[in-house]
């Protein structure tokens, strides 16, 4: 494989396009909505109007608003059909001839669409997840060749530090100079990991990402094992996945097959290979160190750092690990040059950031904003707002180990250090609106009892103290906690936040500390005066009058 | 458990078959499988997957057979199994119900239901009907967070469930 092999597959695929193109979203939202019965009539409609020659259906990955689906686009009219039923797909396909259609037309001028800054997300929604020449049309492997050809592993890295990329996947540490570590630290062997263990429930962008453009995460995988010096990748991936893993195989055969991957690539000297590893169901696998013990077949649990990955990651080597999203950005940020790249974003947080909207609210689905952009434009104006015209009360970001930011400050700008002071975490992108029927107590507790379930079982402080707070919590939203045992609630929060081995542990509190601090009052109006003449509550009756409404 | 090394085979040929006692198919899958990996401990958990997906549920004679292939300790294997949530070491109903809790699906209302099938069906989740017609799960967020709250049946997830739609889904499952 050579760049002139590159560009005759880019091209070829070019000159196999038809005059009007039917994108049908085969992601896994649209999927459970009968997507792959809507794509099947659609290739029948087509057959049947005898318009083979001049219509393709094709499938592509995750069209964003996942509410609304299955979704279908029509190219180059530039429209969108929301909830297609396989009986839609006659009278679509005669619409791209010119007729009408009763078939519900969506509005690509929505907010929703219009305010979406596209880097990760580029690819998705418009090439086949499936085939690797649609990737390549796309410019796929570009970035790839020109790092092989004409940059040193230290230009690779140099760039990516210029570009202010920082990790994706939660905690925000400038992958830069994670890759600086890893390939400055000398080892035989070294290796690239993709953690595509996405645990945090209401996540789904890397999801999307691993079923909609899979090659953009192998090409970021090859250009850091380049960088880095490692030839060898995993990818680590849930077994709740089913269709991402399979479009991973498909796009690891393809890749291996034309030489993308594998020995030698672009003649160059250097090999790359890339396994899969499927996840067994533990939350806690998300943790770098405990992703890597499940890598080696052992129990998923996590180890004290230092040593850090970078220095003694798989197998005591030194390891890269990358979220999805982080290693997706790495080719455009190659093709477009690092400048481009660090002229989005704010000021500490570049780049854009993908995030899954989902929750008590009218547009649910996947969109990508730059960093900056207040938490109102994306509820409000992207979002629609809560359904039914109710009154959103929080947002919460994180999962588990986040917060919930209050309907007051949805004028925050979305960045790491802002999330920060309001008690979240950016996290790996979840986004939950939550209107005001939703109680925070029971949030609390809610994701009390996920992160005691998760706790691995290692270190005390969260093995125990989940359990305990999780005793509390329960206690508070059935009314029969004093407020001795609220106290006590938050010093454990704060102990155990201080002394877990991990993440999990050492975020297990946030919830019930954000929510606290936010919402304090509907923690007090639960609680009941002390007894055995302790001190009363301090504010509101024990019983409050929500008890009905409830 | 016993395995018989079949001899017939050329020495060093990769076609030697190890040949569980019980004469199951099943294990020489299972055992291609390993080959797959060139019986490789830290492939593990990939073994344990193949496992269940050809024998439903990781039982104590299956266990012990993959330790001895991996040559890993027992308590290894079965520290290993116990730990992910996905292995299961009883056996399973015929159909499953997967509701998904996670956080989307829990605003929308993911455990009325929960609750409605758990009274329909009289178990709790995570318990499988005495007839063995339905195992009742929870997942964490498998994901479908745009089409909240989701159940997946047998393998096909479903967008939008309400309580009275859970129910007529799994009621012909448990009164048959």
């Amino acid at each position: 494989m050579i760049i002139d092999d590159l560009i005759e597959i880019a091209e070829k695929e070019r000159a196999s396009h038809k005059k009007t193109v039917i994108r049908c979203c085969m992601a896994a939202g649209c999927m459970s909505s009968n997507s792959e019965a809507v794509k099947g009539g659609l290739e029948k409609a087509v057959k049947d109007a005898g318009l083979g020659d001049q219509v393709e259906v094709r499938g592509v990955g995750c069209m964003r608003l996942c509410c609304e689906g299955p979704l279908v686009g029509v190219d180059p009219a530039g429209v969108l059909y929301e909830n297609v039923t396989p009986e839609d797909a006659p009278s679509l396909v005669a619409s791209t001839q010119g007729a009408e259609t009763a078939v519900k037309r969506g509005d690509p001028g929505h907010a929703f669409f219009k305010k979406q800054h596209s880097i990760v997300l580029a690819n998705s929604g418009q090439i086949d997840p499936e085939r690797i020449e649609s990737y390549v049309e796309a410019e796929g492997y570009r970035a790839l060749h020109a790092v092989l050809r004409e940059m040193t592993p230290k230009d690779v890295v140099d760039a990516v530090i210029k570009s202010g990329l920082r990790g994706r996947g939660g905690a925000g540490y400038p992958s830069g100079l994670k890759w600086a570590t890893v390939a400055k630290t000398p080892a035989a062997q070294k290796y690239v990991v993709c953690n595509a263990d996405e645990g945090d429930p209401g996540a789904f962008m890397d999801r999307s990402v691993l079923e909609s453009d899979p090659h953009s995460v192998l090409e970021g995988m090859a250009i850091a094992g380049y960088a880095v010096g490692a030839n060898q990748g995993f990818i680590y991936v849930r077994a709740e996945y089913p269709l991402a893993i399979k479009r991973l195989q498909v796009a690891i055969k393809q890749a291996r097959q034309i030489g993308l991957l594998g020995s030698g690539i672009f003649e160059s000297p250097f090999n790359f290979t890339v396994d899969l590893r499927i996840g067994a169901g533990a939350y806690v696998c998300g943790e770098e160190t405990a992703l890597m013990a499940s890598i080696e077949g052992k129990r998923g649990t996590p180890r004290p750092r230092p040593p850090f990955p970078a220095e003694s990651g798989l197998w005591s080597c030194p390891t890269l690990i990358n979220n999805v999203e982080t290693l997706a950005n790495i080719a455009p940020i190659i093709r477009n040059g690092a400048e481009w790249f660090a002229g989005i974003g704010t000021a500490k947080s570049k780049g854009t950031k993908v995030f899954a909207l989902a929750g008590k609210i009218a547009n649910t689905g996947l969109i990508e904003v730059p960093m900056g952009t207040t938490l109102r434009q994306i509820v409000e104006e992207m979002g629609g707002g809560a359904p039914g015209g109710a009154k959103i009360k929080a947002v919460q970001t994180g999962g588990p180990s986040g917060g919930c930011i209050p309907a007051q400050e949805l004028d925050s700008p979305v960045d790491y250090e802002s999330l920060t002071r309001l008690g979240s975490i950016m996290g790996s992108g979840g986004m939950i609106v939550m209107d005001e029927s939703t109680k925070m107590p029971e949030v609390a507790r809610y994701f009390m009892e996920f992160c005691m379930d998760e706790s691995c079982g290692k270190c005390i402080p969260c093995r125990a103290g989940t359990v305990q707070m999780h005793r509390l919590l329960d206690k508070i939203v059935k009314r029969e906690a004093t407020p001795g045992d609220l106290a006590k609630l938050e010093d454990l929060c704060d102990m155990v936040a201080k002394t877990s081995l991990c993440g999990l542990g050492q975020n297990a509190p946030n919830p019930v500390v954000s929510t606290l601090r936010f919402f304090r009052n509907e923690y007090v109006e639960l609680l009941r005066p002390e007894i055995n003449g302790g001190p009363a509550a301090p504010a509101g009756p024990a019983r409050s009058n929500n008890e009905e409404a409830k | 458990m016993k395995t018989v090394s079949n001899r017939s085979e050329k020495k060093g040929s990769v076609a030697r078959v190890m040949q569980h006692a019980s004469g199951d198919k099943r294990f020489k899958i299972l055992e291609a499988h390993i080959k797959k990996f060139q019986g490789r401990q830290d492939a593990l958990i990939e073994v344990l997957h193949k496992a269940q997906e050809l024998f439903g549920f990781l039982e104590d004679d299956l266990l012990l057979f993959v330790a001895y292939r991996l040559k890993l300790p027992a308590s290894r294997v079965y520290g290993v199994a116990t730990f992910y949530h996905f292995f299961k070491l009883k056996p399973q109903g015929v159909h499953t119900c997967v509701v998904c809790l996670g956080t989307a699906c829990y605003v929308r209302g993911a455990d009325r239901v929960l609750a409605a099938v758990e009274s329909e069906a009289k178990i709790r989740a995570g318990e499988t009907t005495a007839d063995k017609q339905l195992s009742l799960l929870t997942a964490r967020c498998i994901g479908a967070c745009g089409i909240a709250p989701a159940v997946v049946y047998d393998g096909v997830p479903t967008p939008r469930q309400t309580p009275e739609l859970a129910v007529a889904h799994v009621k012909g499952w448990i009164h048959p």
